[in-house]
């Protein structure tokens, strides 16, 4: 009976594992075939993969799609990372009445539904001319509520002799918060970073509005507009599609245990 | 010592101010905008305001109730078969005599490295009429001609709650998973002294236990697929007709695909604001009752 439970289990565990691996196996596989083959089913390795990777680069401006989902994300992190960073520490080592109040406040904004700020968001950024532009897509998410919970959260556990000893020494408060905090905190600003750095890397309804020229777009956004189109090429989107995933792949296989740590963020 | 304190508590917002005005700007003030907006209309640059004129055609527009229908049907499926499934995957992979448990929660997890785009745009090929996913349901002989996914009103709403499925069931069953192992095990060694089979024992131990967990989760997930945008965009743009179309989807039409009428979109967007609002409440209420 008991061998039989686990067998079950065990073929309840390698169902859910296939379908999750599946979808990456179908793009690896997708990426070296026609999209005619791609949309018959054909399930094997072909052999268009460079006709596919050329006519990539013909039909989109690769180079720059990757550059600006690149330059974006990284600006992105460390931004968040340290304004983040600076409001966690800030509310929970000077505590007072006015910066609970506020703080609470501030994690109101955990609930406010993107789409409803959408629209003012983009007046404001086309009134300040920098619709088109980076900054406009770094923006509106440089310090969320959530990632400065994550901080404060985790600040909760920073032995503050630390900060005493430092203050006898003479260091400034800004020196205390970066040489002392910050690089006691590592672990912590790496989660945070795996995690900030995917949200700018795969965010798309912000920037489809943010960004109107091609040569501006980011991946998720070549992607969408490949797959959009009327005839959509599937041998070339399966190659932009991996393009796409694979930084984020590369860093969830060197850093899971900080990606992980990320992804549940405060909740311990 | 006083004066020490007070001056240690006014340098605290020297690390709060920036971050704190830079949500104001960009969080709270557009949510106020988007209100004042919400009472007027007009179009490019020029805006009057028209009292309740939007919130009266709110409740008049076939395609708002469509938006607002679908994206409650996403909501009341794929929610509780999302977080029941990372539930129970997680209690499965929570044994610690289980083998493989490495590979496979790692499988189960990774669909969440995926951008919302890529993978909405791979269930799109795998759910072509053709495709790959027919060609297998034939030649098991679980259909006898092919399924027009994506073609289908209620086909294509089931592709995308499985969509849905795919990529944010591992997220929740990492939550699940890390909550369990703070559960003291003694608890569950004296359960099975007393004679609680395995599965009393999930219900009546790990399920009461995970409690908060399992709110937050919930709370989360309503408050994603009430947003939810990026997957139906790029798998049906909200078709065949507007089956499949969100909210979300409806206020970008709104603004940027139809005549804009950034005054009605704000409206709409306020309806999202009302229903994350009233659910978050309604989910605390439910959920923290025992507390």
């Amino acid at each position: 009976m008991k061998r039989l439970t686990t067998a079950g289990v065990h073929l309840f565990l390698i169902l859910a594992s296939v379908v999750s691996l599946f979808p990456f196996v179908w793009m690896l596989i997708g990426m070296t075939n026609s999209s005619s083959d791609i949309l018959k089913g054909r399930f094997s390795i072909g052999s268009k993969l460079m006709d596919n990777v050329h006519k990539l680069m013909e039909m989109t401006n690769l180079g720059a799609a990757s550059w600006n989902s690149a330059v974006i994300a990284i600006i992105g992190t460390f931004g968040t990372l340290l304004l983040s960073s600076m409001a966690g520490y800030g509310f929970e080592i000077y505590q007072s009445k006015g910066k609970s109040r506020l703080f609470g406040l501030l994690m109101l904004s955990m609930m406010m539904p993107f789409a409803a700020v959408m629209i003012p968001l983009f007046r404001m950024f086309s009134d300040m001319g920098l619709l088109n532009t980076p900054t406009a897509v770094v923006m509106p998410t440089i310090t969320t509520a959530f990632m400065i919970f994550f901080f404060l959260q985790n600040t909760k556990s920073f032995p503050r002799e630390l900060l005493q000893a430092g203050r006898v020494d003479g260091l400034t408060e800004w020196q205390l918060f970066t040489r002392i905090y910050m690089p006691t905190m590592k672990p912590t600003y790496a989660a945070a970073a795996i995690i900030t750095f995917m949200n700018y890397w795969n965010s798309f309804l912000w920037p489809l509005i943010a960004l109107q020229t091609q040569e501006k777009k980011t991946l998720p956004l070549v992607v969408s507009s490949l797959a959009s189109s009327y005839n959509p090429d599937y041998g070339i989107i399966m190659v932009a599609i991996v393009i796409t995933t694979l930084p984020s792949i590369l860093i969830f296989f060197l850093l899971q245990k900080q990606f992980v740590q990320g992804m549940l963020g405060s909740v311990k | 010592m006083e004066r020490k304190w007070n001056k240690s508590t006014l340098m605290g917002w020297q690390f709060v101010a920036l971050p704190s005005a830079l949500i104001i700007i960009f969080s709270f003030y557009p949510m106020l905008q988007s209100l004042l907006l919400s009472f007027q209309s007009g179009k490019g640059t020029v805006y009057h305001y028209v009292g309740l004129d939007n919130y009266v055609r709110l409740f008049s527009d076939p395609m708002f109730k469509q938006a607002v229908l679908n994206t409650l049907l996403y909501l009341i499926i794929q929610v509780p078969i999302m977080l029941m499934l990372g539930l129970v995957i997680a209690h499965l992979l929570n044994n610690p005599k289980l083998r493989f448990k490495g590979f496979y929660r790692t499988a189960i997890f990774l669909p969440c490295v995926t951008s919302l785009v890529s993978y909405a745009v791979l269930f799109k090929s795998i759910f072509a009429v053709d495709g790959i996913l027919n060609q297998m349901l034939l030649s098991l002989h679980l259909i006898h001609e092919p399924i027009a996914w994506l073609m289908d009103p209620i086909w294509a709403r089931v592709v995308i709650i499985t969509a849905i499925t795919w990529r944010w069931t591992g997220y929740n069953m990492i939550f699940y998973l890390s909550a369990m192992q703070n559960i003291d095990p003694s608890i569950y060694e004296a359960a099975s002294i007393d004679g609680a089979s395995k599965t009393r024992q999930f219900f009546n131990i790990t399920v009461p236990m995970l409690k908060p967990i399992i709110l937050f989760t919930a709370i989360i997930s309503t408050n994603g697929t009430l947003q939810l945008f990026d997957e139906v965009v790029n798998l049906t743009k909200g078709g065949p007709g507007n089956a499949t179309m969100t909210i979300s989807q409806y206020i970008y039409n709104l603004s940027f695909v139809y005549t804009p009428n950034f005054g009605y979109a704000a409206t709409v967007s306020y309806a999202i604001v009302i229903m994350v609002a009233v659910l978050a409440l309604l989910q605390l209420k439910v959920g923290g009752e025992k507390r």
